[in-house]
């Protein structure tokens, strides 16, 4: 375990929720979750555009970004994030995303760099143990 | 049963006392020592399955309980329960609760084009439906038009887009006004979604006193639960106020509040919690109003309630029940007031979104109609049943239509509509109504303490424990401390979902912003400007928002034109990313 939390707390996460959906309940759950299990966790906040999320990104020089999207415009927004990250040069970071996601969005999401959806049910386990495995070692 | 014996033959054994020794809490209480040793005993040889058993909101509860556990906690049958129709309310506000009217049936709707959710109103009124209830997209809630940057792929999802007076006049065309009640659930901008409802009345012809429906209005649980808000807080809860003003005198039967512990609870927050703090949002809804100088009873039997009907049972019954005592001694003891329409708690509620899951989605129909009937048996006035599929996507035609039929049995088949509370008298159920009851005024009485709910609200104190209810809830949930069927026990793996879902096209963006260009380009641009300057200096003024808004909707100003007059003299509200 303190091996575990040596390694995580080198690990930087941003929570992120764009967009206009106030659903917020997941995102800080997670958030928290991550934080007690010895990562560094940052939260955006609710109602960010790509372009504030991608900047938080930047600035706290994350490895990992978890985007929360629970009103259906995850098709929309998740790319642009994605995007504008890889653009503005932070090319190894793990792009997570959760909400309520159709399945048949999985494949577009994937594409557009999403390395995992996690949709209602996931346990906080197995995001940890998601993250632990996947989280680039920058 | 074996406490029934025991009181039978108690009863033989004292024939000679004049009291009835069966209501004698001694004698109770003394059958039920010597039952709890036998139980104790028994237990050596069934062991209990579990340490501790709580509720859904992890309260513990008692198996059983006896007069004796109403002794205890002083319950009065007189002054805690009454009769149905009269204070304090316990158990229920009409008379003859079912038998006169049924509870109404009113499923929320809204997606795509006004003219799409159009055609799903008429749908529901034709299967029997007989209130609407309108759900606006996330665009629409935080008061930006369909064409604004911010609206980028949200336009149509989670509701109807409405921009524009015109939008809202295709939302209910072909609906004559006067005869259905309209619910709207909007929060942050509902003065100018209220002032183009009584706008599209009046032009129908419609007389004021006609014009029947609710508006959720209720903004202080955006700033604690659903976050859909615009501006900061004080200046929101004016708008609040002035439509409670405005509606007090122009619009006799239009529901100005819903105050709603539907969002404080999908966001985790316990039954007490949800209680609590929707009661204290309601207490600061009077406390502004009778500041502005309006009599009590002239605004409180307009103001709702909405709360949710999640999935522990006895705990929902309860909470409903001492929802309606702990408002009605509030209106009457604390605020003065003197009308009984002024103590009663009217409310409205839906099942809990949270409940249903994704996997095995059918499982879904049998949580809607157990959540419902809690929801029943609690004395509720209308309720919303959620559909199946809601956990994946807007619902479908068929889903919808499923759980309204839930609805339908339970009102037609079940025989339960027959009573006035049934449950009434349940050592239980009087029990767990007391015990939610002090447990949310203690909650009350802490926020009193703040300075009040805009005062607590202000410091994140809801915020802080709704996140903390949660966490903890999430955390037993990894343990198994409390079970969701197909998701942490008995799940199974899944074919391809095979249940079908409403998928919203991309198209509807452009074709509402098509709209609004063609609108912008047509209306009278000299009027627009002049009356939303109007709005701005009543906003500046501190005068009641309501005229003047009225008349920039009717000369087509658009919902954000008319947010961003207001966000420029109030302000935006943001939230630090605490978690």
């Amino acid at each position: 375990m303190s091996q575990a939390s040596a390694v995580r707390n080198r690990i930087r996460v941003l929570i992120a929720k764009p967009g206009l959906d106030g659903h917020d309940r997941g995102a800080k759950v997670i958030a928290r979750a991550l934080r007690d299990a010895g990562f560094e966790v940052v939260y955006t906040g609710l109602h960010q555009t790509p372009e504030m999320i991608v900047q938080a990104a930047i600035q706290e020089d994350v490895h990992v970004v978890g985007i929360s999207v629970l009103s259906g415009a995850h098709n929309a927004l998740v790319p642009e994030v994605i995007n504008g990250i890889r653009s503005a040069g932070l090319n190894d970071v793990l792009f997570l995303v959760g909400g309520i996601i159709p399945e048949e969005d999985f494949e577009g999401l994937k594409a557009a760099g999403t390395q995992m959806v996690f949709t209602p049910g996931t346990s906080l386990e197995e995001i940890i143990n998601y993250i632990d495995k996947n989280a680039p070692a920058r | 049963m074996i406490f029934r014996r025991g009181i039978s033959i108690d009863l033989t054994s004292n024939s000679s006392y004049h009291a009835p020794m069966a209501n004698d809490p001694k004698a109770i209480s003394e059958l039920r020592k010597s039952w709890d040793e036998r139980m104790l005993a028994s237990l050596k040889k069934v062991p209990e399955r579990a340490v501790r058993f709580t509720t859904l909101s992890d309260m513990e509860v008692p198996l059983l309980c006896t007069p004796d556990d109403l002794d205890r906690i002083g319950f009065d049958f007189e002054k805690d329960l009454g009769f149905p129709g009269e204070y304090p309310y316990t158990r229920g506000v009409q008379y003859n609760m079912y038998r006169g009217k049924l509870w109404t049936m009113r499923q929320f709707a809204g997606f795509s084009s006004p003219a799409e959710t159009n055609k799903r109103f008429k749908l529901l009124l034709e299967k029997g439906q007989t209130g609407l209830s309108t759900a606006f997209d996330m665009p629409t809630l935080m008061g930006y038009d369909c064409d604004s940057s911010m609206a980028l792929g949200e336009v149509g999802k989670c509701g109807v887009s409405v921009s524009s007076i015109e939008d809202m006049e295709e939302l209910f065309a072909g609906i004559p006004l006067d005869q259905v009640t309209t619910s709207m659930t909007i929060n942050g901008p509902a003065i100018v979604i209220l002032a183009m409802y009584y706008a599209m009345a009046e032009k129908q012809g419609v007389p004021r006193e006609k014009v029947r429906g609710t508006l959720q209005n209720d903004i202080l649980k955006e700033y604690i639960a659903q976050k859909e808000w615009l501006f900061p807080i004080e200046p929101a809860v004016k708008c609040v106020i002035d439509t409670i003003e405005y509606g007090t005198k122009h619009y006799p039967n239009w529901n100005t509040v819903s105050i709603s512990g539907y969002h404080i609870r999908e966001a985790g927050a316990t039954a007490v919690q949800e209680l609590a703090f929707t009661l204290a949002d309601g207490m600061a809804y009077v406390e502004e109003s009778m500041k502005r100088g309006m009599d009590v009873d002239d605004f409180a039997p307009r103001l709702s309630f909405f709360f949710d009907v999640h999935n522990d049972f006895f705990e929902e019954i309860a909470k409903f029940r001492a929802a309606r005592r702990i408002w009605a001694r509030m209106m009457k003891e604390r605020y003065g007031a003197k009308s009984p329409k002024s103590w009663m708690l009217r409310t409205h509620a839906q099942t809990a979104g949270v409940s249903l899951t994704a996997q095995q989605p059918m499982n879904n129909v049998v949580r809607v109609a157990v959540q419902a009937m809690a929801g029943v048996l609690g004395g509720v006035n209308s309720l919303h049943t959620n559909s199946m599929d809601e956990t994946l996507a807007l619902p479908t035609d068929d889903a919808v239509l499923v759980a309204l039929r839930t609805q339908q049995v339970i009102a037609e088949e079940s025989g339960i509509a027959n009573f006035a509370d049934p449950l009434g008298g349940s050592y239980l159920v009087e029990y767990l109504t007391n015990k939610v009851e002090s447990e949310a005024l203690e909650y009350i009485k802490r926020i009193d303490e703040m300075g009040g709910m805009i005062k607590a609200v202000e410091n994140g104190y809801p915020q802080a424990e709704i996140g903390n209810s949660a966490y903890h809830f999430q955390r037993q949930l990894e343990k198994k401390e409390k079970i969701m069927v197909g998701v942490n026990l008995y799940q199974m793996v899944e074919k391809k979902r095979s249940m079908e879902t409403l998928y919203i096209d991309r198209a509807v963006e452009k074709q509402q912003a098509d709209k609004l260009r063609a609108l912008k380009a047509r209306r009278n641009a000299g009027a627009v400007t002049e009356s939303l300057q109007a709005v701005k200096v009543a906003a500046e003024k501190g005068l009641n928002l309501m005229p003047s808004i009225i008349d920039a909707v009717k000369v087509y100003a658009t919902l954000q034109e008319v947010c961003d007059t207001l966000r420029g003299v109030y302000g935006t509200y943001r939230e630090e990313g605490k978690f």
